[in-house]
């Protein structure tokens, strides 16, 4: 039934730091190689090995350069991006089928890849970008927050967690209950200032994001000053040295050095 | 968006057979029983042979025709269910009319509640169709108080420019049909113009930077993309090709129809003139169906890159 189930107690779900993800794809390939053996598998990959390849990512890693007021450098923002698993998913409702469905339990909206029919109109309705269409198989995938690893008691209980929380070596991936304000998910979100992804439109979308933090010293972004020369004997010593070691003709004049630390170009 | 050929096909084609059985519906209330068997057969299989057509190629775009069975089953919450459901269960009262109205079965007391029951049925069809794109708050250029008009106004116009030119060929042409033709064009014309100002001016105050939730930083761009080659999510909701020639292509639609309009009422002297017309509208209305999906941005490309949506 793609009509939602009431409010769950329980809101599994991800929080995301981006001041800590360096954008290493670790999560990206750890969810492919789980998911791809795993409920929703096989993920569909095309002309693998080819010019043009092309397959069925649950999870995807933009980076974002962010130009901030004032500050001659810009940063990189690595941007992890899956499913959120809406309180309130479009992509759930529009679904005719039923194969679409929020579970009343945890809140995990899944697909059941044997009644889809593959329309589409889910991915439509969804403002992140996190239903791919596998067109080997037919029908939608999405990630499915592992759900065939978090209850899965063959797994040691601290293997009992997303494959991409698993796979972050920075620790930025961290998986809870953000229905539960006590949880470590919660208190994380509460300490750091977790957000939602376009909060105006009204998905209520339980993954939340953790804001890059400050830059620590606006100085960090310019090498290192060279120091003026002095005329000690050391100095003297050195730009004897340089005059010896260089070629003849490109010898540096003290005029020519470059003692702003500008780096070239 | 991707403008997908087998869904421009199935509204379109679709739209006008509903409108034209709508009209038919309306003519059997008001005339009963058809004025020849050959003209009511031929507009009864014109109008449920469009509709047919539609609904089958709508399914081919689908992963899995085979179970599109399933898709009746959610209309409590989903518009694409209850237009399934809609379309299937006009086939039962436009059949029995069709049967009623040509005069195949001797029922002139069933033609005018056949009728009604056809003509509201269809409406409700393509009111669904309109509402499955309308209520997609994810597209803004679709989520708007004229995508379901300007639906209904088409299935009906391009129907009843169907209708004209079937009279046309048989001969018995009224020249009220030719009026309401041309005032059905014209209020479409209106509405399509209104609906494009309508996106042109509208707000595109969602941007990257609340997005991404960045925009506290700094202003964003795109650094690198998360594939190696184009995703899912880019070509079908990313489509842009047709956005460089809309400008052209609108002009071709209010062109097309404003000549449809002209050769109708030339049709009024000269009968066969009604062909060339309902051709030039359902041209018109194959070309906006283009531009409605090709001209649609999608919330998500932001996170691909696109400064505003």
């Amino acid at each position: 039934m793609t009509s939602l189930p009431p409010p769950s107690a329980k809101k599994l779900g991800l929080v995301i730091d981006l001041d800590t993800c360096v954008g290493c794809q670790a999560c990206a390939t750890s969810c492919k190689e789980w998911n791809t053996q795993g409920d929703s598998g096989p993920l569909n990959d095309v002309n693998p090995y080819g010019s043009d390849p092309s397959g069925t990512w649950l999870n995807r890693i933009h980076g974002y350069e962010v130009k901030e007021e004032g500050q001659a450098q810009s940063r990189i923002v690595h941007f992890p991006r899956s499913c959120l698993h809406c309180e309130e998913p479009a992509c759930v409702t529009v679904c005719p089928t039923g194969a679409s469905y929020k579970r009343a339990e945890d809140g995990i909206v899944l697909v059941n890849p044997d009644t889809c029919i593959g329309c589409k109109l889910c991915s439509w309705a969804c403002p992140y970008g996190a239903r791919e269409y596998d067109q080997s198989h037919g029908v939608m995938k999405k990630c499915t927050l592992c759900v065939d690893r978090i209850y899965n008691e063959n797994f040691e209980p601290e293997d009992r967690l997303p494959a991409c929380v698993k796979a972050c070596p920075t620790g930025a991936r961290h998986f809870g209950d953000l229905g539960d304000p006590a949880s470590d998910v919660s208190q994380l979100v509460a300490a750091r200032g977790g957000y939602d992804l376009l909060p105006e439109m009204g998905y209520k979308p339980v993954n939340k994001y953790l804001p890059p933090r400050a830059r620590r010293d606006a100085t960090t972004t310019v090498a290192e000053t060279l120091p003026k020369p002095d005329g000690s004997a050391f100095d003297r010593l050195f730009q004897w040295a340089d005059r010896l070691l260089s070629p003849r003709q490109a010898t540096a004049r003290e005029s020519e050095i470059d003692h702003s630390g500008k780096l070239e170009g | 968006m991707h403008p997908a050929y087998s869904v421009i096909l199935f509204t379109t084609a679709s739209g006008a057979g509903y409108g034209l059985l709508a009209l038919l519906g309306l003519v059997g209330v008001n005339h009963g029983q058809a004025s020849s068997l050959a003209f009511g057969l031929v507009s009864m299989v014109i109008a449920l042979g469009l509709i047919t057509v539609g609904l089958l190629s709508s399914t081919f775009h689908l992963g899995h025709p085979e179970r599109a069975w399933r898709a009746f089953s959610q209309w409590r919450s989903s518009w694409l269910s209850r237009e399934g459901v809609a379309a299937v269960i006009t086939y039962v009262p436009a059949l029995l009319f069709g049967l009623a109205w040509s005069g195949l079965i001797e029922a002139p007391a069933l033609i005018a509640p056949l009728g009604i029951l056809s003509a509201a049925m269809a409406m409700v069809t393509v009111f669904s169709t309109g509402k499955i794109y309308s209520t997609l708050t994810t597209i803004r250029a679709w989520n708007n108080p004229l995508t379901v008009p300007v639906y209904l106004s088409f299935s009906l116009a391009t129907g009843a420019a169907l209708l004209t030119a079937i009279t046309a060929v048989f001969g018995n042409f009224p020249g009220f049909l030719v009026i309401l033709t041309c005032l059905l064009l014209a209020l479409t014309i209106a509405l399509k113009l209104a609906y494009w100002h309508r996106i042109d001016t509208a707000p595109r105050d969602r941007t990257i930077e609340n997005a991404t939730g960045l925009g506290s930083i700094g202003r964003v761009s795109q650094w690198e993309v998360p594939h190696t080659s184009e995703n899912y999510v880019q070509k079908e909701m990313g489509y842009a090709v047709a956005r460089k020639h809309a400008a052209k292509l609108r002009r071709l639609v209010v062109l097309a129809l404003v000549l449809a309009i002209a050769l109708f009422l030339a049709a009024l002297l000269f009968p066969i003139a009604a062909l060339p017309a309902a051709a030039l509208a359902l041209l018109a209305a194959t070309v906006e169906r283009w531009l409605f999906f090709a001209e649609a941005q999608h919330v998500v490309t932001l996170f691909y890159g696109a400064k505003t949506a």
